[in-house]
C-alpha cells in the first residue's frame, strides 16, 4: 500500500486543470483528493506526470480553488467505485456517488470505471432480435441484443420520447426476459432527466433502472467521467450478473464538448472544429463497450443519443459516432414538421447489424423483404418528390403518381403511431405490406414470389 | 547482448520519456515498468529516449525501470500464423482470451507461434549445398491450402553443414545450421523487425489481374497482381462490406486482413463467417489461407499504428516463398489517426487538419512495400494493397484520401447515393478509376478478345446516363427522345443486372471472370441491337417490354459460375425475340 502524502498548495491552475509541484511516486492517471480550506473535497486524475510536477484534471471543476490552502492526496489507484445490484433503483451523480437520500452503495466488489477492452475472439456476435415496438425501427432498422446504435437527432425533436419509448417497450420474444436500464445523462436540463424518471416511474420500471445525472448546471469535466460511471456498471450487471441491460446516453454532443473544453485546456493540437485528434478513440472507448461475451448470458445495448449541431449529419461528432456504431437512427426535421411520430428518416437511418437478427425463426421470413422493398420504394419516393417539385404533380406518369400516394401512406400509417403505441412485429410487417399493395405487384422486385403470393392484398391500389 | 537500463522521468498517456538508456538505437523495443509494457523508441534528445508505449500505462510512475534489449520490434515468423488472430503487436488473441478470459489486461506476454506444436518438416536441402539468402530449406504442409516454405533468413547464406531428417519438430527445435561468414542456427521460425521492408532481388511488371469475383471490379476497375488499391467511403457506404467481399473471393493464395481500429463485433463476424466459407478454388475453409490482426478501436492506440506493419511484414514473409497474398487494411484513416494522436503528444508542428508532416511519407513507404516481384530464391510472388479511408463526412478532399490517391494506382469510391438506396457493392463508376488497364489487357484478351470492346461499350452507355441524368432531374425522363431513353434504360439494367451484386445470394456473391463477361456482351447486346431496331422505327415501347429485358437482370442470380453455358441460350432467345420484332415492322410497312 502506498503511503498518502498530502501535499499543500498548488503551483497553477488553468481551467479544469491543476498543477501540483514537487510530487514524488505519483502514478500516470491516479485518483487525486483535493480539500480547500473550507474542507470541501474535489476529485480529479493524473493526466500527465513528470519528476517535478503532476498535472490533475479536476472532476468537479476548479471553481473556487486558489493556490494556497489546497491539500491534494494522490490515492495511488485509478477511478473504481463500488458496483452491487442493490445499485438498480437508485439515483447517483455524474461520479456514481447517490443523490437520492438513501445511504451509499456498500460492496466488496470495485471496479475500474475505464473498464478494460473486450478480447474480438471472446465476443459473441449478436444476433437476438429486440422489438421496440416502434415500426421504423423493428420493420426497417431493427435492434439486436449487443447492438450499439444511436440516435441522431437535432434540437427540438423527440429523441427522448423515443429513447423513453424504446426503454419501456424492449423485449425479446423467445424469452419474456426483461431489460434493466442504465441511464446517463450528461450535460441535459433537469426536466429532460425527470421526464426520464418519471417515464421510467409510469412504467414501473424505476426499481429495474439505475440513473446516473450529470446535469446541465453540473462542472462539465465530471460528463467524461459519467458515462463510464454508468457503463462500468452495466458491465458488472450484464458479465457478471447475467442481466440483458439497455444503456441510454443521452446527450454525447454535451460529452464530447466537455472532451474539447479538457483537451483546449491542455494546449493540445486540435483537429476539426476544435476537436481534439482523439476525439474517435475516446468515443470507441464507451460505444465498444456494448455487446455479448462468449459463454455469458448478458448483454448492453446501447442508445446513445447525439444532437446534431445545426443538423449536420457531417459534423464530427455523429461524423465519428458513425463509424463505431454499428448503424444509426436518424431523425428527420422535414418529417418531424410535418408532425410524424417518430420521424425516422428512411434513407440515412441504418442497422448493421439488421441481417442476421431477422427472418425465419427469428422474426419472419418476409421481414428482410419488406424492408428492402420499402428502401427502395421510398428512394423512389423521394427522387420523384424531388421532380415534381419541379414539374409539378400533374406532369407526372401515372404510376409515378401511385408512388407519391404510397410515399404519403408510408408516412402516416406505417412511420407514424402513438408513443404509448407498442405494435408486434407481426403487425408492423402487416401495415408494411398493406402499404406495399398499393403499388403495382411488378413493382416489389426486391420480395420473393413467394411471399408476394402469400402476403400482397392484390385490391390496395385500386 | 547485456539490456539497457534506463528511469522513466516523465509519462503522457502512451508517451514516456526515460533516462539513462544509453546506447538504445531508434525503434528499439523498450519494457516499461514494474509490469514490462511493450513500447517502442521514436526520438532519441541528448540523455532522454521518448518511447511509444503499446498498452495502457496507467499507474507508471517516474523512477520506474525502463529496459532495452536492443533489438527493433519484431514479428516472429514460422508456421501457425495462418488461421491465427493477433493484436497489433502480434499477440494471439486466442491464446489470451484462453490464459486471461474474455479481456484484454496489460502486461501479457504470450509466443505469436504455438511453441508446443508439432510440425512435419521435409527438407528439401542437404548437408554441404550451399543455401543463398532466402534460399529453401525444407517445407511444412501448414494447412490443407498452404504448402509453408522454410527459408534462409534475408542476410543469411553459406554451406549447409547440418539438416535434420524428415520428422515432426517444434518452432524452437535446431532444425538446420549454415556456415557462412558466421554460423546461423535455423529453427523453423525467425523474427523480423516490422518496421523494415524484407529484401527481394528485382521488381515485375505483372500483367496478371486480382481476380475478385466482384463485377464492378474485376470488369471495370481492375487491379493487377502486386498493386495497390483505396476504397474510400463516408460510414455506412459499405467500405467494410467490401472488404469483406474481397477477403473471401478474392484469387489470392494468403489474405491479410488488418482490422485497424474498427469494430469488435465485425472482426466476429470475419471470425464466425470464415471458417464456415469454402474456397472456391481450393474447396477448404477460407479461414485456412487467412491471417487476422485485429485491433479494434478501444484497444490500445499505439498498437493500432503498428498494427499495419505488423500485417504487411506477414505479407511479405509469405510473398517471398512465392504466394500472391493480398492485404486488406480496413482503415488507414484510423491508423493515420493514430499517427496524429501520437505526434501531438510529442509536440511536432502539425500540417493540415492537425496530421503529421509525415503523413505523406508513411503512407508512401507503406503501400511502396506492395509489388509483384521476383523472390531472392528466384520465385514469383506479390502483396497487393487494398486499403480502406474514413474520410471525415465522407469529404474526398481530407489528407488522408488526398495523399493515398498519390501513392495507389486503383480508387474504388463509394457512393452515399448508392449505398442509400441499397445498391451493394456502393462503388461508383463514375468516380472510380484504375490505372491497370493496359497491364491486365492481355490477360483478359487471352480469355476473350472482345474484352476491351465490350467494356468500353458498357462503360459508354453509363457515361451517357450520367450525363442524361442531369437532364432528367430537371424535365423527367419523358421529355427525352426515344434514344436517349433508351440509353436510360440500358443503363439501368447494367446497375441492376450487373454492378449490383447481391453478396448472401450464394450465385452471385461470386462472379468469375467468363460469367462477367458473358453478362456484360448480352446486355451490350441487346442495347446495340436495340438501337437499330428503334433507328428503324420500332417503338421503344415494344423493346422494353421483351421478355429479353426483365430476363438479363435477374441473370446475375439465377446462372451459377459453372453454367456459364446457360447464358448463350438466352442470348439465342433474345436474338429470336429481336427477330420477330423486326420482322413485324417489316410486316407493317
Amino acid at each position: 500500500m502506498i503511503s498518502e502524502i498530502e501535499y499543500s498548495g498548488l503551483a497553477a491552475i488553468n481551467g479544469p486543470l491543476v498543477f501540483v509541484e514537487r510530487v514524488g511516486n505519483v502514478g500516470f492517471g491516479e485518483l487525486v483528493e483535493i480539500r480547500n480550506s473550507s474542507g470541501q473535497l474535489r476529485l480529479g486524475q493524473v493526466v500527465e506526470i513528470d519528476e517535478e510536477r503532476a498535472i490533475v484534471q479536476v472532476f468537479e471543476g476548479t471553481t473556487g480553488l486558489s493556490l494556497e490552502g489546497i491539500r491534494t492526496v494522490f490515492l495511488g489507484k485509478s477511478l473504481e467505485m463500488p458496483v452491487s445490484r442493490e445499485m438498480l433503483g437508485r439515483i447517483f451523480d455524474g461520479l456514481g456517488r447517490p443523490i437520492d437520500g438513501a445511504p451509499n452503495v456498500t460492496s466488496d466488489r470495485m471496479m475500474d470505471i475505464n473498464g478494460l477492452p473486450i478480447n474480438p475472439y471472446s465476443r459473441e456476435y449478436p444476433r437476438d432480435f429486440i422489438q421496440t415496438g416502434i415500426s421504423a425501427i423493428d420493420g426497417m432498422n431493427t435492434l439486436i441484443r449487443g447492438q450499439k446504435l444511436p440516435v441522431f437527432s437535432g434540437s427540438g425533436m423527440p429523441h427522448n420520447t423515443i429513447a423513453a419509448q424504446i426503454a419501456r417497450q424492449a423485449k425479446i420474444l423467445t424469452a419474456e426476459e426483461e431489460f434493466t436500464v442504465v441511464f446517463a445523462a450528461m450535460g441535459v436540463k433537469f426536466d429532460v432527466a425527470s421526464f426520464f424518471i418519471e417515464s421510467f416511474e409510469k412504467s414501473g420500471a424505476l426499481e429495474n433502472s439505475a440513473i446516473f445525472l450529470s446535469l446541465a448546471d453540473a462542472p462539465s469535466i465530471e460528463r467524461l467521467i459519467t458515462p463510464r460511471a454508468a457503463l462500468t456498471l452495466a458491465e458488472f450487471l450484464a458479465f457478471t450478473e447475467g442481466m440483458h441491460v439497455l444503456v441510454i446516453l443521452t446527450d454525447m454532443t454535451n460529452y464530447c464538448e466537455s472532451l474539447r473544453e479538457l483537451s483546449s485546456s491542455r494546449g493540445e493540437i486540435p483537429s476539426r472544429k476544435g476537436y481534439p485528434g482523439y476525439l474517435y478513440s475516446d468515443l470507441a472507448s464507451i460505444y465498444e463497450r456494448a455487446g455479448r461475451i462468449k459463454g455469458i448470458p448478458g448483454s448492453i445495448t446501447q442508445i446513445p443519443i447525439l444532437t446534431m449541431p445545426s443538423d449536420d449529419i457531417s459534423h464530427p461528432i455523429p461524423d465519428l459516432t458513425g463509424y463505431i456504431t454499428e448503424g444509426q437512427i436518424v431523425l428527420e426535421r422535414e418529417l418531424f414538421n410535418k408532425s410524424i411520430y417518430p420521424p425516422i428518416a428512411g434513407l440515412p437511418s441504418l442497422s448493421r447489424l439488421m441481417k442476421d437478427g431477422i427472418g425465419e425463426g427469428r422474426t419472419r421470413r418476409d421481414h428482410a423483404g419488406v424492408a428492402a422493398q420499402l428502401f427502395a420504394c421510398y428512394a423512389r419516393v423521394k427522387r420523384i418528390r424531388a421532380l415534381a417539385s419541379i414539374v409539378g404533380e400533374e406532369e407526372l406518369a401515372p404510376l409515378d403518381r401511385e408512388y407519391l400516394k404510397f410515399g404519403r401512406v408510408f408516412e402516416t400509417e406505417f412511420l407514424s403511431q402513438g408513443p404509448d403505441e407498442d405494435r408486434p412485429i407481426g403487425t408492423t410487417l402487416d401495415i408494411g405490406w398493406r402499404v406495399l399493395s398499393m403499388l403495382p405487384e411488378t413493382e416489389l422486385y426486391r420480395i420473393s414470389r413467394e411471399d408476394i403470393g402469400k402476403y400482397y392484398i392484390p385490391s390496395m391500389g385500386d | 547482448m547485456e539490456p539497457i537500463r534506463g528511469t522513466v522521468i516523465s509519462v503522457n498517456g502512451p508517451i514516456v520519456k526515460a533516462r539513462g538508456l544509453a546506447g538504445v538505437s531508434m525503434l528499439d523495443i523498450a519494457e516499461v515498468g514494474p509490469e514490462r509494457l511493450i513500447g517502442e523508441v521514436i526520438k532519441l534528445d541528448g540523455g532522454i529516449a521518448v518511447i511509444q508505449v503499446y498498452e495502457d500505462d496507467t499507474g507508471l510512475r517516474p523512477g520506474d525501470e525502463v529496459v532495452s534489449s536492443g533489438r527493433p520490434l519484431s514479428v516472429e515468423l514460422g508456421p501457425g500464423l495462418i488461421s491465427n488472430i493477433y493484436d497489433g503487436i502480434q499477440r494471439p488473441l486466442v491464446d489470451i482470451a484462453k490464459l486471461l478470459g474474455s479481456y484484454i489486461r496489460k502486461g501479457v506476454k504470450v509466443s505469436p507461434l504455438d511453441v508446443g506444436k508439432k510440425w512435419r518438416f521435409t527438407p528439401l536441402a542437404k548437408p554441404g549445398d550451399a543455401i543463398g539468402e532466402g534460399g529453401i530449406i525444407g517445407e511444412v504442409r501448414e494447412t490443407d491450402s498452404v504448402l509453408h516454405r522454410i527459408m534462409a533468413p534475408p542476410g543469411i547464406s553459406g554451406a549447409v553443414e547440418f539438416i535434420a531428417d524428415e520428422g515432426d519438430y517444434t518452432i524452437e527445435d535446431t532444425l538446420y545450421r549454415i556456415r557462412g561468414s558466421a554460423e546461423y542456427i535455423g529453427r523453423l521460425s525467425a523474427f523480423w523487425p516490422v518496421r523494415k521492408k524484407r529484401p527481394f532481388r528485382s521488381r515485375k511488371k505483372s500483367g496478371i489481374p486480382l481476380v475478385t469475383g466482384q463485377r464492378i471490379i474485376d470488369t471495370f476497375f481492375p487491379v493487377a497482381k502486386g498493386g495497390t488499391a483505396v476504397i474510400p467511403g463516408g460510414f455506412g457506404t459499405g467500405k467494410t462490406m467490401t472488404q469483406h467481399a474481397l477477403a473471401k473471393w478474392c484469387d489470392a493464395d494468403i489474405i491479410i486482413h488488418i482490422g485497424c481500429g474498427e469494430r469488435g463485433n465485425e472482426m466476429t463476424d470475419v471470425l464466425n463467417e470464415f471458417p464456415k466459407l469454402v474456397d472456391p478454388r481450393t474447396g477448404r475453409p477460407l479461414m485456412e489461407r487467412t491471417v487476422m490482426i485485429a485491433n479494434t478501436s478501444n484497444m490500445p492506440v499505439p498498437a493500432r499504428e503498428v498494427s499495419i506493419y505488423t500485417g504487411i511484414t506477414i505479407a511479405e514473409y509469405y510473398r517471398d516463398m512465392g504466394f500472391h497474398v493480398a492485404v486488406m487494411a480496413d482503415s488507414t484513416s484510423r491508423w493515420a489517426e493514430a499517427l496524429r494522436e501520437l505526434s501531438s503528444r510529442l509536440g511536432d508542428m502539425p500540417a493540415e487538419e492537425g496530421f503529421p508532416s509525415y503523413l505523406a511519407t508513411r503512407l508512401a513507404e507503406f503501400y511502396e512495400r506492395a509489388g509483384y516481384v521476383e523472390t531472392l530464391s528466384g520465385m514469383d510472388g506479390s502483396i497487393t494493397t487494398i486499403g480502406a479511408v474514413s474520410p471525415p463526412g465522407g469529404d474526398f478532399s481530407e489528407p488522408v484520401t488526398q495523399h493515398t490517391t498519390r501513392f495507389v494506382r486503383c480508387f474504388w469510391a463509394l457512393d452515399k447515393a448508392l449505398a442509400d438506396a441499397r445498391h451493394y457493392p456502393s462503388i461508383s463508376w463514375i468516380d472510380s478509376y484504375t490505372e491497370y488497364i493496359d497491364e491486365v489487357r492481355p490477360w483478359w484478351n487471352a480469355l476473350d478478345e472482345s474484352w476491351h470492346a465490350t467494356r468500353s461499350g458498357a462503360m459508354n452507355i453509363l457515361l451517357e446516363d450520367n450525363r442524361l441524368q442531369q437532364i432528367v432531374k430537371l424535365v423527367g425522363p419523358d421529355a427525352l427522345p426515344v434514344s436517349e431513353r433508351l440509353v436510360l434504360f440500358s443503363a439501368e439494367m447494367i446497375k441492376n443486372g450487373f454492378l449490383q451484386q447481391n453478396s448472401f445470394d450464394p450465385k452471385d456473391m461470386h462472379c468469375g471472370p467468363e460469367k462477367q463477361l458473358m453478362l456484360l456482351k448480352i446486355i451490350v447486346e441487346f442495347y446495340d441491337e436495340a438501337r437499330k431496331l428503334l433507328s428503324s422505327g420500332v417503338d421503344l415501347k415494344s423493346i422494353v417490354s421483351m421478355k429479353a429485358a426483365s430476363e438479363l437482370i435477374r441473370l446475375k442470380s439465377e446462372i451459377g459460375d459453372g453454367e456459364t453455358g446457360l447464358i448463350e441460350r438466352y442470348r439465342q432467345e433474345m436474338r429470336v425475340e429481336f427477330g420477330s420484332l423486326r420482322e413485324m415492322k417489316a410486316g407493317k410497312t
